[in-house]
């Protein structure tokens, strides 16, 4: 009986040891992402982008890749755009660097999205050509 | 008739340990190989635009194939009703399914997004013969842990027969669908023919039995459990039987392709002036997995069983690897035929042999594959009662 | 793999009537419509006017796509090549470009396990690369040759093509111009800096110069006896 006990105290320490890994998001300060281009709208409110933007990213890359339906909303070459920010020598800084606007948030949710491994990290270069 | 005892082996003997310790260290290994190759990108690897399946596939086809023909001594115990292969049954089950989930691995890892396996498991374009064989590879292991479960649990008796047809039906399907994946690709000279399909067959009914004679070799071995001449002597024939009939389907490839007066380029590749492949071809699998088993199992050559039935074994382990690099990597090295009959060069290796040297990263994932398949069976044989105990050749012979 | 909406239905038939009645061979498509069956785009190739060390095509094709090499040649990706085809019988020599040559009856969107690679309304074969696992069989299955599959990390990717490690790529047909009522930078180069051997167009147009060259002129496919039915047609092979 004394033994069950012991083996019960220890396998509940061991279950609650992985609560431990919360601790550092508990000290961390909530995300601080830069602010996009001035002079701009989002889509939305941040509220719902927040929430809602994973669902909106992965419908409209099928619409845009599958169905070929340019100039959707939640267009992730548009992010891009408005939330890059540009270095003081004025080199566009990569939007998933760290601290800057997609990487902010997802570092602090733990979450990594593998986007960028793919899609360009800073806005398109103004050049004359057929790009949409 | 004698009912067989199963027991399971002892686990923690010295021996054990070490045999855990060893294959760990191989699967520790080709998973720094994986870590390697995914991090850096498939270009620390020999594979190419050109050559885009390597050495990891061919392990994983070897495995996967055998998985399928292991399997067989279970069926020819329970559909065909051949009272000696009885007691190899639930051992057959189990070896099956660790050959697969070994090639499966391999297989997995080597994709260039192996993080996607959710992605392949949940989109399927049903007219790609890929899609399906995910799917039959999935359903194997559900059929025989059923299988297996008829066979090991008095309570669910009734269902073996049906049981050991569906799992035989599934593994033939499997097979062809295996076949098939290179069988279907009309792009490719080597090997756009719908004799893949039962040359797999034949591959899978040799390299299976072959695996599994070794696996049971061992076993009993290393356990001191009796394993009778006359059975030994029934397996390795009909190893020599599989191996006729794969020698056949080759046969029966080659003559057909040589035939076709547009396929002399990569017939007289593979078969003559092929360099490695070549030796591979008639070397390998042909002498030392085709030739070689053939004469051990039919005349002896004066040795015991045992020692027949080891060295008939490996050599058919040896030729099905030479056999399927042949296939996978001399079928991607000669050249996509894009313009027939005239001299094509470009910048973008048109035209002529691909090289493909493989590297030790692959390599040690290829090794790995065996060493996850070994595991498996040894953890299963340790947990569960698969080995029987009493393989003796019986006093008065019944048959 | 997708759910097309009502609403995508119902614009996409919006879409079809007004690209009917209309007779527009390459303007730019709406915002919100979506790629419509009733066009196919194609290439028309005269090799006549393809010189033998000439590769500008190529070297605009890298340019654009952000195809940055890393002096591996057997594992750098590449879109479109050039061929140098010698008859050995004659010794006749003349060279093409070779690209992915978006059959109608694609192999490599047969054999794909995910349907990662796909062919699009409008004929341009597609590797959907958020679904691409990397395995390759495409690449077996294509007798053109046209997939590249990505050896490595990229980065200085152009924000109108992702791409990235571990997945497969090939020839996009610049569908990224051709929906802004572009063509091909293939062609735009092959035009504007040597002899204009490239044709692109609507084969559906009657109108459009393409599909009015190869009715009235001679011109056959690559490995047409396979019965994929490529969308590029050559003169001159």
């Amino acid at each position: 009986m004394a033994v069950a006990m012991r083996v019960l105290a220890i396998l509940l320490c061991l279950l609650a040891l992985p609560s431990l890994l919360a601790l550092p998001s508990l000290a961390a300060d909530p995300p601080n992402p830069p602010p996009a281009k001035a002079g701009t709208t989002c889509i939305d409110a941040p509220a719902v982008m927040r929430r809602d933007h994973p669902g909106m990213l992965m419908h409209q890359r099928d619409d845009t890749l599958r169905l070929g339906i340019r100039g959707g909303k939640a267009s992730l070459k548009d992010c891009v755009a408005c939330h890059a920010t540009t270095a003081a020598d004025g080199t566009p800084v990569p939007v998933n660097a760290p601290g800057q606007f997609c990487q902010a948030c997802h570092a602090y949710a733990a979450v990594q999205p593998d986007c960028f491994e793919c899609h360009a990290t800073t806005p398109p270069l103004k050049t004359a050509g057929g790009a949409p | 008739m004698k009912k067989t005892v199963y027991l399971e082996i002892t686990a923690l003997t010295p021996g054990w340990i070490a045999l855990v310790a060893g294959l760990g260290a191989m699967i520790a290994a080709a998973l720094a190989a994986v870590w390697h190759m995914e991090h850096q990108g498939h270009w620390v690897t020999g594979m190419t635009n050109q050559v885009v399946w390597g050495l990891p596939h061919v392990f994983a086809v070897f495995l996967i194939v055998a998985a399928s023909g292991a399997l067989n001594i279970a069926s020819i115990g329970s559909v065909f009703g051949r009272e000696p292969y009885q007691p190899l049954g639930r051992l057959s089950g189990l070896v099956a399914m660790a050959l697969l989930a070994g090639g499966l691995a391999v297989l997995v890892l080597d994709l260039g997004r192996p993080d996607r396996l959710a992605v392949a498991m949940t989109h399927f374009n049903f007219k790609s013969i890929f899609a399906w064989n995910v799917i039959l590879y999935s359903g194997f292991f559900a059929v025989v842990a059923f299988y297996l479960w008829t066979m090991m649990d008095w309570r669910m008796k009734r269902f073996y027969r049906p049981a050991a047809l569906g799992a035989f039906l599934w593994r033939l399907i499997l097979t062809t669908g295996t076949g098939s994946i290179f069988g279907f690709l009309v792009a490719r000279e080597a090997y756009g023919a719908a004799v893949m399909a039962p040359l797999f067959i034949a591959m899978s009914f040799a390299y299976g039995l072959a695996v599994f004679t070794l696996v049971l070799l061992f076993t009993a071995k290393t356990t001191g459990r009796p394993l009778g001449d006359r059975m030994l002597i029934r397996l390795v024939r009909l190893l020599g039987l599989f191996v006729a009939a794969n020698l056949y389907f080759v046969a029966l490839h080659h003559l057909t392709q040589l035939y076709f007066a547009g396929r002399g380029g990569v017939e007289a590749f593979v078969l003559a002036d092929g360099g490695v492949y070549t030796m591979l071809f008639w070397g390998g699998q042909v002498v030392l997995g085709g030739i070689l088993p053939l004469v051990i199992a039919f005349t002896g050559c004066g040795h015991r069983p045992r020692r027949r039935a080891t060295i008939a074994s490996l050599l058919v382990m040896i030729g099905g690897l030479a056999q399927v690099y042949v296939l996978i990597i001399g079928g991607q090295a000669w050249p996509l035929d894009l313009f027939p009959g005239m001299e094509v060069a470009s910048g973008f290796a048109d035209g002529r042999i691909h090289a493909y040297v493989p590297t030790l990263a692959e390599t040690v994932l290829g090794l790995g594959g065996l060493a996850i398949a070994a595991l498996v069976i040894l953890l299963g044989v340790t947990v569960l009662r698969f080995v029987p105990t009493g393989l003796a050749d019986p006093e008065q012979s019944p048959g | 793999m997708t759910e097309i909406s009502r609403r995508q239905v119902v614009l996409a038939s919006g879409a079809v009537l007004v690209v009917a009645a209309s007779a527009a061979a390459a303007a730019p498509r709406g915002q919100g419509q979506p790629a419509s069956a009733t066009r196919h785009w194609g290439l028309l190739i005269d090799t006549a006017k393809c010189d033998d060390g000439c590769t500008v095509c190529v070297k605009a094709c890298k340019a654009e796509m952000g195809l940055a090499g890393h002096d591996r040649p057997a594992t750098d990706p590449q879109y479109v090549r050039k061929l140098t085809v010698t008859d050995p019988a004659t010794g006749h020599r003349h060279s093409l470009p070779v690209m992915c040559q978006h059959c109608d009856k694609p192999a490599c969107v047969d054999v794909c396990p995910t349907g990662a690679s796909m062919k699009r309304a409008d004929g341009i074969v597609l590797v959907d690369r958020h679904i691409c696992i990397g395995c390759r069989y495409c690449m077996m299955a294509c007798p053109y040759k046209a997939r590249s599959f990505a050896h490595e990390e990229q980065t200085g990717q152009k924000p109108y093509l992702p791409r990235g490690k571990g997945t497969v790529e090939g020839c996009t047909l610049c569908v990224h111009r051709i929906d802004a009522g572009g063509e091909p930078v293939c062609v735009e180069a092959c035009a504007a800096k040597a002899k204009g051997a490239m044709l692109f167009g609507d084969l559906k147009d009657p109108d459009s110069a393409i599909a009015q060259r190869v009715a009235k002129e001679a011109t056959t496919r690559i490995r047409a006896d396979l019965g994929l039915l490529p969308s590029v047609r050559y003169q001159g092979i």
